[in-house]
């Protein structure tokens, strides 16, 4: 039976939390084309075959070579790449993760086959097997649906947290596959010097489940204190607008928009932020927005579900303050 | 010896195009162009132009050509680049090529960058803004069959080979290529500098070349579509903003605490 082939990362000793994420869209569309689910496991082990199965997957393919390295496209491509040329799968599922990213789409390109990018939806015509997907175009001011056209496979590579999870059941049961790879050493053109941790106070942007947004209304780069207090009380991080970082306030990498970053908190708390399209493009998948803004014209307000007019020197302290009297309570 | 190197650069809607004047023709499925706001050369690219030319600076002898693929092309806004600092320019148009999907774009873009020959370096901003796609660069890689390093923050040039660091999320890796090879860039890269006077004047007298798919050996069906797009529409936004009036501003800042808390998103 033809297959759904999803890319399961690996996170330090489990499966990276978007495995199941992508279990459960291939899962979506077998209900409609009868197909099998199965986890492509490079670099991983029985134990982590067995979670894969527990959180959907029909089949695992564990394959495992020296020339697998975390954090190398080239090794994960060259390995996806001979599972898909054995297996002969209808859809591949690849999650937008600097890996997954990476090496969803060169599979596409290597097999000459469509590849549509930052999918929040998939579905497929249980006739003719057709792969559709929805996902925002032109900053998120558009969203479009792509239709895959009759060339196997159809790549699709989901946004994070677009699907979710199934609870983990050890008694579903699936199939694990050794798959032989015998990668060449000419399928690794990059070399991976050196790998540097930055200490940076506090959690990263893109792992924060709550981020304070720093925008031009502040007027200068010193309320940013005040800010990263506020992120404190939440244990998240401060990211900031465009005009911010171009005025040189704070570094590019604060930037969240079409230009910097893509987030996805929990809650996104913006002060002084006029909410451009420009930078909604990088942040309108929070779960919620909360505005601080003295403009009640801003566009900020109309996607936000909370927000307070007025002036954020003001209404800052005070929320703060009740937050952290709050969460420590 | 020489280092060439190639940019990728496409023309986009403005992205600072304000919201009222965002319109979608749902029938067409196309994006209908603002009145009166210009295009503009897509952030990212420009973030590219500026890494060739920070190589260029380190490597001394080096020609940096700009291709770009598209239609309607404004010939002042495309020219940036070149004022920038850029050596010349090929831009690719033709009926045929109107409506191409990622795989098409990446076909015709690698073809040319053979017929131009002996690229060193090719650079891609990571992303355009308009359809967002953030692959055709990849696919551009994988067609010519070189080495493809994406995301990067610094390049540097070493002795036949480059390094680049990429973020990630604790820090930053640093990967190392032979030549030639592809890099995409985000604007962790650098500011793409302002164009000289001196600059403008330069772009002004250099005429861009205009290449069709027939100079790059292909025809319609070398770039049928793999994708089609079947809808294309405004979302309707579903958020309703519930204002939180204190008696001062002060109460306000600490009633919506509250709220957040009473509706448990903090």
């Amino acid at each position: 039976m033809s297959e759904i082939i999803i890319f399961a990362e690996i996170d330090g000793d489990g499966l990276h939390s978007t495995a199941g994420e992508l279990i459960s869209a291939g899962k979506k569309i077998a209900a409609d084309t009868g197909n099998v689910v199965s986890a492509a496991l490079i670099g991983g082990n029985q134990d982590l075959a067995s979670q894969a199965i527990s959180l959907g997957a029909d089949k695992v393919y564990l394959a495992n070579d020296d020339a697998i390295q975390e954090g190398v496209a080239d090794a994960y491509l060259a390995a996806l790449h001979k599972i898909c040329i054995n297996a002969e799968p209808t859809v591949v599922l690849t999650s937008k993760t600097p890996i997954g990213r990476a090496v969803g789409p060169r599979l596409a390109y290597r097999l000459g086959s469509g590849i549509a990018q930052d999918c929040m939806d998939v579905s497929a015509d249980g006739d003719s097997g057709r792969v559709t997907v929805t996902r925002p175009v032109y900053g998120g001011n558009a969203m479009a649906k792509f239709t895959f056209a009759d060339k196997d496979p159809q790549v699709v590579i989901m946004r994070l947290k677009a699907f979710e999870a199934m609870e983990p059941d050890s008694s579903r049961s699936g199939e694990v596959i050794e798959f032989e790879l015998s990668l060449d050493e000419s399928d690794i053109k990059t070399k991976l010097v050196e790998t540097v941790k930055e200490e940076s106070e506090g959690v990263r942007l893109e792992d924060a489940a709550v981020i304070i947004g720093m925008g031009r209304g502040l007027g200068g780069p010193e309320p940013f204190s005040q800010l990263e207090e506020l992120a404190k009380v939440f244990n998240g991080a401060v990211g900031a607008s465009r005009a911010v970082c171009d005025a040189g306030w704070l570094d590019h990498s604060y930037q969240i928009g079409l230009t910097g970053k893509t987030v996805t908190p929990d809650v996104y708390i913006t002060v002084g932020i006029s909410g451009a399209s420009q930078h909604m493009a990088g942040c309108s998948s929070s779960k919620n927005i909360v505005a601080i803004n003295k403009d009640g014209d801003a566009n900020i307000f109309k996607e936000a579900s909370f927000g307070v007019v007025g002036d954020w020197e003001k209404v800052l302290p005070a929320f703060t303050e009740t937050a952290r009297e709050l969460l420590e309570s | 010896m020489s280092l060439n190197i190639i940019v990728c650069a496409k023309q986009v809607m403005d992205p600072e195009t304000p919201l009222s004047a965002f319109n979608v023709d749902e029938a067409a499925k196309r994006v209908v162009p603002a009145q009166g706001i210009p295009p503009v050369v897509n952030g990212f690219c420009e973030n590219a132009v500026e890494a060739a030319l920070k190589i260029k600076e380190a490597a001394g002898d080096a020609t940096i050509t700009i291709i770009s693929l598209g239609n309607d092309f404004v010939m002042d806004v495309m020219k940036k680049p070149l004022s920038m600092g850029a050596d010349q320019m090929i831009l690719i148009q033709d009926p045929a090529a109107e409506n191409l999907d990622a795989l098409g774009t990446a076909t015709v873009l690698s073809k040319a960058i053979e017929k131009i020959g002996e690229a060193d370096i090719v650079i891609c901003g990571q992303q355009a803004s308009d359809w967002d796609n953030a692959h055709v660069p990849l696919g551009i890689s994988e067609m010519l069959g070189i080495a493809c390093l994406s995301e990067a923050r610094s390049i540097d040039l070493g002795d036949g080979t480059v390094t680049v660091a990429s973020s990630r999320s604790d820090g930053y890796d640093v990967f190392e290529a032979p030549l030639p090879c592809l890099i995409t860039v985000s604007n962790e890269i650098g500011e793409p500098r302002y164009p000289t006077l001196r600059g403008i004047m330069q772009a002004s007298r250099k005429s861009p070349e205009t290449w069709t798919l027939n100079d790059l050996d292909l025809s319609e069906s070398d770039v049928s579509p793999v994708l089609t797009l079947s809808e294309l529409f405004v979302p309707a936004s579903d958020r309703q903003c519930e204002i939180i009036e204190g008696e001062d501003e002060a109460d306000s800042g600490r009633l919506l605490a509250l709220k957040l808390r009473e509706e448990k998103i903090i």
